[in-house]
């Protein structure tokens, strides 16, 4: 399992849909993928300090080497529900107009490199709360991959409610 | 050196050094225009700076230079190498100066006529006419004026070839010995960007965070083999941060720079007379809180300007001077700044803002009838609220000051207005010193921690159900009674939302004790841990929302925390002020007409506590006991780059430091001296009055003081007993102060020697009147005040004591009052000549018994004549 160190890119990402490198990962059992330059660490499972009073998208913040990143309810925002297993999540720490957001996700996949063949966009139909944050579909071999556009998921407040 | 003369100089030793390679590269592209811009505007700036600083030689010499440039840049005239050479000429010329004012603070002696002629036939070469020096015009004018474009090359170059050498050498010969000086000079300075001292400082406070981390896992660990690197780790990274901190501490008065002019703008629209007075300019802060204070401290300026001050008519009719003065001054107190915005003017009837505020509905008949002057009067910081009957342009009463509230309780401030009317109205903000490193208390509230600021923190009351101090509550609503008042509670568990119900609350709580503006109420929390240091960061901008958090932070676990921000909580609580509270009727005058003084309470030699007028004291200092030496026979410490001499308060035990050796530091102008205390108590507000006076020297005198039986330290006498010779140059000002039968009249410029004097004649017995200068006192005098004894200073700008003297005698007022001199050297000519201007006594500085000694003798036969 990947955990607390950088991917190196093998390429360059382009715009959405030409293919590039993306991090997986799972929740609820569906596999997501954010562009890996668009990374900036994997982590383990790790405290967490709740924030009272915050707006329920997030979970709280963590220290990552001294730097205090917020963290993000992942499944909240795609409108899933929480968690059954006590299991703690991990987490996709993105930079994000100079702060730091951390991603609670239930598991981190592998790098995947993609090509823009297998690229489509969202399906009409789509849940609106995943279109909102979705900016595309990777067909693989056995499943698909949700393409998260990093900025929207973080989004939050005003657009988080119309969603 | 005078600080502008040195900035100068910093500046142009940078800048010349810049436009040697920017002149070889001239020589390269004659043609660039930004190359000719830049040269150019080195030279004019050069030109101008001296110009104001009242440079001649240096002036005419880079005028030239820039007649020269400005043809260069205006493409009339081709940077050939020898025009280039006479250019570089001029700036040898010009560096030679530089380095000879470096040295002597003077401009060398001579002139560069020959240079000059060179430049200036180079600069006219079509005109044909050479003038010598032309004195200062607009250079930028001159420049364009210059001659048809038609003019090139030709004939200058050979004109100019040789000749230029020869004047920077004479200049030179001067030089010379100057030259390391302008280079130290040079290197003092450099400039910074600020952006790279503010990821210095965020390094630093890392920096902190991973050794306080380390700190707690060496507690841990006993006799571990890290423990002496890590203490000495602990100690570097202490004095960096320190070191960091410094670079980014300004002058307040850098925030002050642009209120003369508004003044002067603001006079002059508003048909008022006006003067500034700015005292304590050099105050130092954080830059980060400057920019905070900036709009704010201009805001109230404004205010007083505007609203404050009346026009001439209305105050010669109120028998004031025409002329309204707005003060502002500066000052530490522990580690704060407290800045005061005041102004002699009509003040704010309490009346009219209680009116108002029931109008405008913030208010209610009922509530205010519950609230005494000083909360009333703290509504102008309302939103909504307005008392101008008319909005000028200036500045709408109201529409700011709720903002200048929000800004300054921001950055964790304080602000508070005290006006009382016909007398003026004053501002009195308190700001820490810096943001990034605040200290804190750890408290936890079911499993959550989160931190306090300790400037928040008035107090810590823990109350059990058994014990003195138990929770109560009316109808729900927790309060507890501290010292027979009532104090709201807020449950922090419940306005979180960390639990629904409060009933587990009943048992043991801890309350802390906070107050915003002029509110006082306590935070329940269950368990309260230590206070530590922390680095307050902003938090993520998804929760700038949240006003309850000022922040957040990383403990030295590594675990992060929120910061409570009380403002925030009060908000939310949402509650209404309802109760008065202890510490605002302390702070208005109680009945005998005593103002509440903030005092230290301290612990050195005995177990009885000692107590100081905080005023008195600069800093308060936690020193490592290792860095304590002997020198010269006596204890001193390194600090702020000098020797500190360190005083022990019990003669008889020699001072020996302890691990943590708190030590409250003394300071007048650049001299410091510290003396070791046990333990710092507490500071706390309070009135007091000397119960009992002391025999013993070095003690006035004892006072209840937060309940305890507390002797009040003289600390004129320890001082001087250290043989401190140091507060001679001591100017003087009058203290405010109590009194019974006799009014003494105090003329002294010194703050120092006020705020020592007062509580030593107030023990006395004695109501004092203060006066910061002659001038005050006699403006006194002619208002008819009437005192038993004037004690006046003999140093003193303006009038000095024997104008002051010779002035009070020819009163018609004062004519009678026997008058004593204070003064730091005593010698029989001086007395002679007080004497005959009319003092009855001289008595030196710093000596309480003589003083005391002389005041009484000098009234005992007089008791009748004033």
């Amino acid at each position: 399992m990947t955990q607390g160190t950088q991917k190196k890119p093998q390429e360059n990402n382009g715009p959405v849909g030409t293919g590039g490198d993306f991090v997986t990962f799972t929740i609820a059992g569906q596999l997501f993928g954010v562009p890996v330059l668009e990374v900036q660490d994997v982590l383990r499972p790790q405290a967490v300090t709740r924030i009272p009073m915050a707006p329920p998208e997030i979970l709280g913040s963590l220290n990552l080497r001294g730097r205090i990143v917020t963290v993000v309810d992942t499944r909240h925002r795609l409108g899933l529900p929480k968690a059954e297993s006590k299991e703690q999540p991990m987490s996709i720490v993105v930079p994000y107009r100079d702060d730091l957001f951390a991603l609670a996700v239930d598991r981190v996949g592998e790098v995947l490199s993609l090509t823009a063949e297998n690229f489509e966009a969202n399906p009409p139909t789509l849940d609106l709360a995943w279109r909102e944050v979705a900016s595309g579909i990777y067909r693989l071999k056995d499943e698909l991959l949700v393409v998260i556009d990093v900025a929207r998921l973080l989004r939050l407040g005003a657009a988080a409610h119309a969603a | 050196m005078d600080d502008l003369l040195k900035e100068f100089l910093s500046e142009t030793i940078e800048n010349l050094g810049l436009l040697d390679s920017e002149l070889v590269r001239l020589e390269q592209n004659p043609q660039d225009p930004t190359l000719l811009q830049n040269i150019f505007r080195i030279v004019h700036t050069i030109k101008g700076t001296c110009g104001f600083l009242g440079l001649p030689r240096l002036q005419k010499l880079a005028h030239a230079g820039e007649n020269v440039l400005g043809r260069f840049r205006d493409g009339t005239l081709l940077a050939t190498p020898d025009a280039v050479g006479l250019v570089l000429a001029a700036v040898d010329g010009i560096k030679n100066i530089v380095n000879v004012l470096a040295a002597t603070q003077a401009e060398p002696a001579g002139d560069d006529a020959a240079l000059i002629a060179e430049l200036d036939r180079l600069a006219e070469s079509e005109g044909g006419t050479i003038e010598a020096a032309p004195p200062a015009v607009d250079a930028l004018a001159e420049a364009s004026n210059a001659p048809d474009p038609s003019d090139r090359l030709d004939h200058p170059d050979h004109a100019v070839a040789e000749k230029p050498v020869e004047p920077a050498k004479a200049a030179d010969s001067v030089a010379a010995p100057a030259q390391t000086q302008a280079a130290d000079i040079g290197a003092q300075a450099i400039r910074v960007n600020v952006d790279l001292l503010e990821d210095l400082m965020t390094i630093a406070s890392e920096l902190v965070l991973t050794r306080n981390q380390l700190m707690q896992i060496l507690r841990t660990q006993k006799d571990s083999v890290f423990g002496a690197a890590l203490q000495r780790l602990s100690q570097v990274t202490t004095e960096l941060q320190e070191g960091v901190m410094k670079t980014r501490m300004q002058p307040i008065g850098n925030a002050w720079a642009k209120l003369p002019r508004l003044v002067r703008d603001l006079a002059r629209d508003l048909g008022k007379k006006l003067d500034l007075r700015m005292i304590g300019a050099e105050t130092e802060l954080d830059r980060q809180v400057l920019e905070m204070v900036r709009d704010p401290l201009t805001h109230m300026v404004r205010n007083c300007a505007d609203h404050g001050i009346e026009t001439p008519a209305e105050r010669l009719a109120a028998g004031k001077p025409e002329t309204g003065t707005i003060t502002l001054n500066a000052h530490h107190v522990g580690g704060h700044i407290v800045v005061e915005i005041g102004d002699d003017g009509r003040g704010v009837a309490t009346d009219r803002i209680r009116k108002k505020a029931i109008a405008n509905g913030l208010a209610t008949e009922a509530e205010l009838a519950t609230m005494n002057e000083q909360q009333i009067q703290q509504f102008v910081f309302r939103p909504g609220f307005s008392t101008a009957e008319a909005i000028t342009n200036i500045s709408g009463r109201g529409v700011g000051l709720d903002v200048v509230r929000t800004n300054i309780e921001k950055i964790g401030g304080t602000v508070e207005l005290r006006t009382a009317p016909g007398k003026g109205t004053k501002f009195v903000i308190k700001i820490p010193l810096t943001l990034a490193i605040v200290s804190a208390l750890i408290v936890e509230c079911l499993n959550d921690r989160f931190a306090i600021p300790q400037i928040n923190v008035v107090e810590l009351v823990h109350t059990a159900a058994n014990s003195d101090h138990r929770v109560e509550r009316l109808k729900g609503v927790p309060v507890l009674r501290l010292r027979d008042k009532i104090l709201p509670l807020v449950s922090l568990r419940k306005m979180l939302g960390l639990a629904s119900d409060s009933s587990s609350e009943s048992g043991e709580t801890f309350v802390i004790v906070t107050q915003v503006g002029a509110q006082s109420f306590g935070i329940m929390v269950d368990r309260v841990f230590d206070t530590e240091e922390i680095v307050v960061k902003p938090v993520s901008p998804l929760l700038r929302d949240l006003s309850v958090y000022s922040g957040n932070t990383i403990l030295g676990d590594g675990s992060v925390v929120m910061i409570l921000d009380p403002n925030g909580i009060t908000a939310l609580a949402n509650f209404t002020i309802e109760e008065s509270d202890d510490k605002n009727a302390a702070q208005s005058e109680d009945k005998a007409g005593k103002r509440a003084e903030n005092v230290i309470l301290f612990r050195a030699g005995g177990t009885e506590p000692k107590a100081l007028p905080l005023e008195l004291v600069a800093r308060l200092e936690m020193l490592d006991g290792a860095a304590f030496e002997i020198a010269n026979g006596r204890a001193v410490v390194q600090y702020r780059g000098a020797l500190m001499p360190i005083l022990s308060l019990d003669p008889m035990s020699p001072f020996t430091p302890a691990n943590r050796q708190p030590i409250l530091v003394f300071a007048e102008g650049e001299r410091s001296i510290g003396v070791a205390v046990e333990e710092i108590i507490d500071i706390v507000e309070t009135v007091y009055s000397v119960d009992l006076l002391s025999e013993r020297p070095g003690i006035l005198g004892s006072a209840i003081i937060a309940g305890k039986a507390t002797d009040l330290i003289d600390i004129s006498y320890h001082l001087s007993a250290a043989g401190a010779h140091w507060f001679k140059k001591e100017t003087q000002i009058p203290f405010g102060a109590e009194g019974h039968a006799r009014r003494i009249l105090l003329v002294d410029d010194s703050p120092f020697l006020r705020n020592m004097l007062q509580p030593l004649l107030t023990t006395a017995g004695y109501e004092v009147v203060g006066a910061e200068s002659a001038e005050t006192a006699l403006k006194l005098c002619e208002e008819g005040e009437r005192f038993d004894l004037i004690i006046s200073d003999i140093e003193m700008p303006r009038i000095d004591g024997f104008g002051f003297a010779a002035k009070v005698r020819e009163s018609e007022n004062w004519r009678e009052t026997p008058l004593v001199a204070l003064t730091s050297h005593v010698s029989p000519k001086d007395e002679e000549r007080g004497r005959k201007s009319g003092f009855q006594r001289h008595v030196p500085k710093l000596d309480a018994n003589l003083l005391l000694k002389a005041i009484s003798e000098t009234l005992a036969p007089q008791k009748d004549a004033a």
